[in-house]
């Protein structure tokens, strides 16, 4: 003991007002942070379900839409189809050649009377279908209900203000008596939207289908896999086993984090000069468009595929090297197995970000008009994102729902992508 | 103590980390007959030269060894020699037991199929019940040989690791305190697993705890800073060594 030593301290006392104040101070805190935390997450969800909400609200009419009935004699002179020829070998020519347009016309005049034009432009295709789907029809009279046009349909929807001056409406005093017309007489019906979900853009909102999108987007996505996972593992397998520390893969590392911060239009440029402009290759086609996906997905598979490399404890690699296995068998064997699932959510991510992307693809050319379904990796084609901005740009009012319900689409998608990988993910986890 | 063609022998090695040496001029000539323990206070070098003897120093980026080992009389750093090779023959148990997430059965059989060492699922099937056998594990799993390896309990994996050294028949058997992060009783299990496979390999082991020096090996170097201050018979060393650092060492003074 030292003269200058300092007096004895009191004992704390865990009981006094200030420390019980203290306490309650603490509490509150507490109280107070965790509200902050559950506000956050209402607010969010708030947004979350206003957005599905008005979506849903907008585009579910989207799915349905409202066809005419009208009684077709398929008069196989009139059609100019010799009914032996058609049963033959060149039947599918002869029956393309035919004019349905006019048998449609004809036929609609007769029926409709005064409301003969509500019958789409593209009305026709339905009875050449019946024809090329049996070609008992010709001959016969068939009642078939076709489409009609966009407007017709909306009014059949309920989506236009009657009562609104004409001006202002959208839809013309005609087309209101018409569809009053046929709705009087019970030749008017509203069901599933079947060409919706089978047919490609078209400039008739009635005829516009969201299925050449969506093949186009599962071509894209296809190519953008098929080129940016290999690439990616491969690259993030040898930078972390295999190139070991230098100057040069620092500057790689680097250069591959700013590359997934770049934004994604100037992949699109990079895209247009590389694959368009320097290989000649098509333009507006899936593996074009993936190719440039998969330059924007790259970084994000290596920097992801690496963390998940690096986390494989470094005693499952001594183990396997310690019995005599080659550093390509630690790799396949080991750590790979154990970084897969780490791999696979980077990958979902990318994927995910692929095929929500537009600017690039606008960049290169997968904006223009695709009237046709892709049929294969080279042929024209565009994607949901795509086609969705393409719709929302639209002055016709009848694309407003069909903008709508491919954002449905296309979330769908999102989703089932996600459930699946989710699903992989856990069983590769659980094997491991 | 030097035998005429000794199992494993070190002449004049050194290893450094970046510019820290960590081994000084090591010499040391290892008989096949008998267990050799290496024991020394911690950070003495005694892993790093372990590892040394299967080359698993390779892996660390900025060792570089110097000097000279030699497997049979033959250099382990010569450019003909595998380096695969070496380490199926120059098998390595490690301090914390590390079994591959994969089955049991998976475990042991991983060597001797890299190695091809079986042909047909029978053959693998009696390998594989051998190694455990004699890695004294088969009576406990041979009912669960589907279920992981990182099911089993601490003293457990450490033999199925050893189980999984000795499924690929090497010559020499390194383990790096392979008793540090087990119980007692699992413990014994090794010591006595030790003794059981002496003779068949050559075995090289660290440890820290003198006691098990005294009852697994026959052989005793002792290290500190990195050189190697005494080897020899392991009663002889513990009993009456010759350099005051050892007596130091084992009666407790410093370590």
């Amino acid at each position: 003991m030292t003269a200058t030593s300092a007096p004895r301290r009191a004992p704390t006392n865990w009981t006094a007002p200030a420390m019980q104040a203290r306490v309650a101070v603490r509490y509150r805190r507490e109280r107070l942070f965790r509200l902050a935390g559950l506000g956050a997450l209402c607010l969010a969800g708030l947004f979350l379900a206003f957005l599905l909400f008005t979506i849903v609200r907008t585009g579910w009419s989207g799915f349905r839409h409202s066809e005419v009935a009208v009684s077709v004699v398929f008069d196989a002179q009139a059609l100019g189809i010799d009914p032996a020829v058609a049963r033959g070998p060149g039947g599918v020519e002869a029956i393309r050649r035919a004019d349905f347009n006019a048998l449609m016309q004809r036929s609609a005049a007769a029926q409709l009377g005064p409301a003969a034009d509500v019958v789409s432009e593209g009305a026709w295709l339905d009875l050449r279908a019946a024809v090329l789907a049996d070609r008992g029809v010709l001959g016969q009279t068939r009642t078939l209900w076709v489409p009609v046009r966009s407007n017709i349909d909306l009014l059949a929807k309920g989506k236009f203000d009657e009562n609104e001056a004409e001006v202002t409406r959208g839809v013309s005093n005609e087309d209101i008596a018409d569809y009053h017309y046929l709705e009087a007489r019970g030749l008017i019906r509203t069901d599933f939207n079947e060409i919706f979900v089978s047919a490609a853009n078209s400039t008739d909102p009635e005829l516009a289908g969201i299925w050449g999108a969506a093949l186009g987007s599962l071509l894209t996505l296809l190519v953008t896999i098929g080129a940016a996972f290999p690439v990616g593992v491969l690259a993030a397998v040898w930078l972390e086993e295999f190139a070991g520390r230098s100057r040069w893969t620092d500057f790689v590392e680097v250069s591959i984090s700013n590359l997934a911060a770049v934004p994604s239009i100037i992949f699109g440029l990079l895209g247009l000069a590389v694959f368009l402009n320097f290989f000649n290759m098509p333009r507006s086609a899936p593996i074009v468009g993936g190719l440039t996906l998969a330059l924007m997905t790259l970084p994000v598979i290596v920097i992801t595929a690496r963390a998940a490399i690096r986390a494989v404890p470094g005693s499952v690699r001594d183990a396997a090297l310690g019995i005599g296995a080659s550093p390509f068998q630690v790799v396949v064997h080991h750590v790979l197995p154990l970084a897969l699932p780490g791999i696979m959510t980077g990958t979902i991510i990318g994927m995910a970000r692929a095929l929500g992307e537009t600017a690039p693809l606008l960049l290169i050319g997968m904006r223009a008009f695709v009237a046709d379904a892709p049929k294969g990796l080279t042929s024209s084609a565009t994607v949901l994102p795509v086609q969705i901005f393409l719709w929302s740009d639209d002055a016709q009012r009848g694309f407003v729902e069909k903008t709508s319900a491919a954002i449905m689409v296309l979330l769908v998608i999102l989703l089932l992508m996600s459930s699946v990988a989710i699903y992989l993910r856990n069983r590769f986890e659980n094997r491991a | 103590m030097t035998e005429p063609c000794p199992k494993l022998s070190a002449r004049n090695l050194n290893v450094f980390y970046g510019a820290k040496q960590a081994i000084k001029n090591v010499s040391i000539d290892i008989s096949r007959e008998h267990v050799t323990a290496l024991i020394g206070p911690s950070g003495c070098g005694k892993s790093t030269f372990l590892r040394c003897f299967n080359r698993m120093n390779d892996t660390i980026e900025n060792a570089r060894v110097t000097g000279e080992i030699r497997l049979d009389g033959r250099d382990i750093h010569a450019a003909d020699m595998d380096v695969v090779q070496l380490r199926a023959r120059v098998g390595m148990v490690f301090q914390k037991p590390n079994p591959f997430p994969k089955s049991i059965y998976e475990n042991v059989a991983y060597g001797p199929r890299i190695h091809g060492l079986a042909s047909g699922r029978a053959e693998m099937d009696r390998l594989v019940e051998d190694a455990l056998r004699r890695a004294g594990l088969w009576d406990e799993v041979r009912d669960r040989l589907a279920d992981s390896g990182t099911t089993l309990s601490g003293g457990q994996q450490q033999r199925l690791c050893i189980a999984r050294a000795i499924a690929v028949d090497p010559e020499v058997i390194l383990m790096d305190e392979p008793c540090s992060a087990l119980d007692p009783v699992a413990t014994a299990k090794i010591e006595e697993l030790i003794d059981d496979l002496r003779g068949r390999y050559a075995i090289v082991i660290v440890t820290h705890n003198m006691q098990q020096a005294a009852r697994v090996s026959q052989r005793t170097a002792f290290f500190h800073m990195g050189a190697m201050i005494e080897y020899g018979e392991t009663s002889t060393l513990f009993t009456n060594p010759v350099q005051a650092r050892t007596k130091d060492y084992i009666t407790g003074r410093y370590g």
